[in-house]
């Protein structure tokens, strides 16, 4: 049972990175949207209104395949993944 | 030409389809060149594509109760991605979701940031859990952990409420575009489109609406992204918009600034069509509150966590790990989408206002404007108007007004591209609101015939029988929300954001608990759904009856109010019983870990 406790904590640890990371993008970062669209983001658009087109988007997406990619790794490490490669 | 089994061959079976409908679009092209009709390209494109999804939903007829619930559990990750990216991308994304962003700038936007970023809640905290659990459906989750029929039922009615607020919109949408490409009357298209949506889905169940909405996905992305690359390049914008049109944000706001936002008076707004809106918002400004702004993102994310027929779309991967990746592809697709709707936006309301192209209409003679052919067409159908307040003989910008669908549909020929591309739009649409229709059809339907019939009325039941009984469920649902879209009641589109509502107040907290803390038990859950559900509905009722409602709570958002009154129920009323069983822990245990057996077993 020590090993699945451990397990647990690794998760419970990845889950807080990953939600932290989705406050920002997705709440955090517009607290400031007025003071943010001043500033010129990528390709040109007005940072804000950038982030809310593409940025948090995309960044959702990367956020996703990188946790899916670290529990992965947690559950080897711990000899609890599935056979298989799907 | 195909060997092998169905699965290894999937991405040769969807290529070979793409090309077919690529080569399709090509065939229609020529037939416009030589002279067919509108009319006729309009139901070749929807009748087309109807046949098609017809045809999968037939060869993926199925009789066994895991291939109706789950498809089987054997869809790779890819492909569940693009099939839960149709299944979430309804009619009023494809046609509403440019419209809004047009109209209401900053403050819509905050829809897109939460359609996409509840997913990363979707895959954090709950998908890869109740996949492990090995659930037919979310309230046989609810019902399993928590125990009981009392937990189970009250899970089917949260589910209820919220999909089938949602499923009359996608109904409505079906049947307008039907009514519009067939050119036969609504109250008969919405049964047109009901049938269309059921041939998907009542043979094969989930494995045939998997199949379908796979080709419906392809259909609207390309009906989406072709537009928009078409419309940049021939307005001179740039080929590839998604980089390349911030001097086209920048000029949107110079033209706002030279010719201002100047306010109605009632008296002439009166004289504008129902349903039609002018520009009166900054394009690229923040024009909202952080809060306002941040709560529609937070409802619409945690909504996004609850709604059953998206989560139940992650049950049918083969394996926890699959699910996790899954729902990674989930959003990209979704992106693909959700990044042009901008786009267009901006290119269309280029395209209308700026008086250096020849399209802009800003600033010509109201005579003039009144006698082009696509205002024409687009005023007859009561989707754009104009007229001279000021009488000064020009139209100006608040003199310009145009329903929100039109971006989606009319930008085409504005812009000057050939039909053949508006019965495109046509199809992808209505690709895009019956693949949403039929997942939460299907979620109902699965839900009481799996939870309230087999688990609770007849648990001896042949699997023979179970599946007729899903199968009636699903035409009786089906036939009572195209009875409701037939009414055309007043505002239904809005209720679309209200099925996150109802489904975060009562669901939310229960899913996620019951993985991620033991303590939690069956009158903590029951408490939690009930007082949720109906904290969340009265806050409605009362911001719709004049209420002044709090903390800037409005009736898009009262899920935030319903599902703390929820968390808050739950909590108390689990800790003040006892605690759940060794049995419950331990399936819970089981459930955290992704290898070895699923937690239920189904037969």
């Amino acid at each position: 049972m020590a090993k699945n406790a451990q397990h647990w904590e690794k998760t419970k640890g990845l889950l807080i990175i990953t939600l932290v990371l989705w406050a920002i993008f997705s709440m955090g970062i517009f607290l400031f949207g007025a003071e943010m669209n001043t500033v010129t983001g990528p390709f040109g658009y007005p940072l804000t209104y950038w982030f809310t087109c593409q940025g948090s988007l995309g960044f959702f997406v990367i956020l996703i395949f990188w946790f899916a990619g670290r529990q992965e790794k947690i559950d080897e490490e711990f000899g609890f993944s599935e056979k298989g490669d799907n | 030409m195909i060997k092998g089994n169905f699965i290894d061959n999937l991405p040769k079976i969807y290529g070979i389809y793409t090309g077919g409908f690529i080569a399709f679009i090509i065939i229609m092209a020529i037939g416009e060149q030589m002279g067919m009709t509108a009319k006729a390209i309009g139901i070749a494109f929807v009748g087309f594509t109807i046949f098609i999804y017809a045809l999968i939903g037939w060869l993926s007829r199925t009789a066994q109760a895991s291939n109706y619930y789950v498809a089987g559990r054997s869809v790779p990750t890819v492909f569940n991605g693009m099939a839960t990216a149709a299944d979430w991308m309804s009619g009023a994304s494809f046609v509403a979701m440019a419209g809004g962003i047009y109209f209401k700038g900053y403050g819509y936007m905050a829809l897109l940031v939460g359609w996409t970023g509840g997913y990363v809640l979707v895959a954090t905290l709950l998908a890869p859990y109740l996949r492990k659990f090995g659930c037919y459906t979310v309230p046989d989750f609810v019902g399993t952990r928590y125990g009981g029929n009392t937990a189970r039922l009250m899970a089917v009615i949260v589910l209820t409420v919220a999909s089938f607020t949602y499923v009359t919109a996608q109904i409505n949408a079906t049947g307008t575009i039907a009514s519009v490409a067939l050119d036969i009357p609504f109250q008969y298209a919405v049964y047109v489109g009901l049938v269309s949506i059921l041939l998907c889905s009542m043979l094969g169940g989930m494995r045939g609406v998997t199949w379908t909405q796979v080709a419906q996905y392809i259909v609207l992305i390309i009906a989406y992204l072709l537009p928009v690359f078409w419309i940049s390049n021939n307005i001179g914008a740039g080929f590839f918009p998604h980089f390349m049109l911030a001097d086209e944000v920048a000029r949107i706001g110079e033209l706002e600034q030279q010719f201002g936002f100047v306010k109605n008076s009632a008296e002439d707004l009166k004289l504008v069509p129902k349903g039609l809106a002018g520009i009166t918002k900054a394009h690229s400004e923040v024009n909202a509150t952080p809060w306002a702004f941040i709560s529609l993102a937070l409802a619409m994310m945690m909504g996004t966590a609850s709604l059953p027929h998206v989560m139940m779309r992650f049950f049918t991967t083969p394996s926890v790990k699959a699910a996790r990746k899954s729902v990674g592809w989930s959003v990209f697709f979704i992106f693909l989408l959700y990044s042009s709707a901008p786009m267009l936006a901006t290119l269309s309301k280029l395209a209308l206002i700026d008086p250096n192209l020849p399209t802009g209409i800003i600033g010509k003679s109201i005579a003039e404007v009144q006698a082009i052919d696509w205002y024409q067409n687009w005023n007859q159908a009561n989707l754009m108007f104009v007229s001279d307040f000021n009488g000064n003989g020009t139209v100006e910008l608040n003199e310009f007004f145009m329903a929100g669908k039109a971006v989606v549909l009319a930008t085409p020929e504005v812009a000057g591209l050939p039909y053949v591309i508006s019965g495109l739009v046509a199809a992808g649409g209505m690709a895009a609101a019956m693949s949403t229709a039929d997942g939460l059809i299907l979620a109902i339907a699965n839900a009481i015939s799996h939870d309230v019939y087999y688990k609770m009325i007849d648990p001896k039941a042949e699997t023979a029988k179970r599946l007729l009984v899903a199968r009636v469920l699903l035409v009786i649902i089906g036939f009572a929300g195209a009875t409701i879209a037939a009414m055309e009641i007043q505002g239904i589109l809005g209720s679309v954001i209200w099925a996150f509502d109802f489904a975060m107040s009562g669901l939310f907290w229960p899913l996620v608990l019951g993985v991620w803390w033991k303590r939690a038990n069956k009158e903590g859950a029951i408490a939690g759904m009930v007082l949720g559900l109906v904290s969340g509905f009265a806050y409605l009722i009362w911001v719709r009856s004049g209420g002044s409602g709090f903390l800037g709570i409005t009736q898009l958002t009262f899920g935030i109010f319903g599902s703390t009154v929820s968390l808050v129920a739950m909590v108390v009323v689990s800790l003040m019983t006892s605690e759940p069983s060794s049995s419950t822990q331990k399936m819970v245990d089981e459930a955290r870990v992704p290898a070895g057996q699923q937690v239920i077993s189904q037969r």
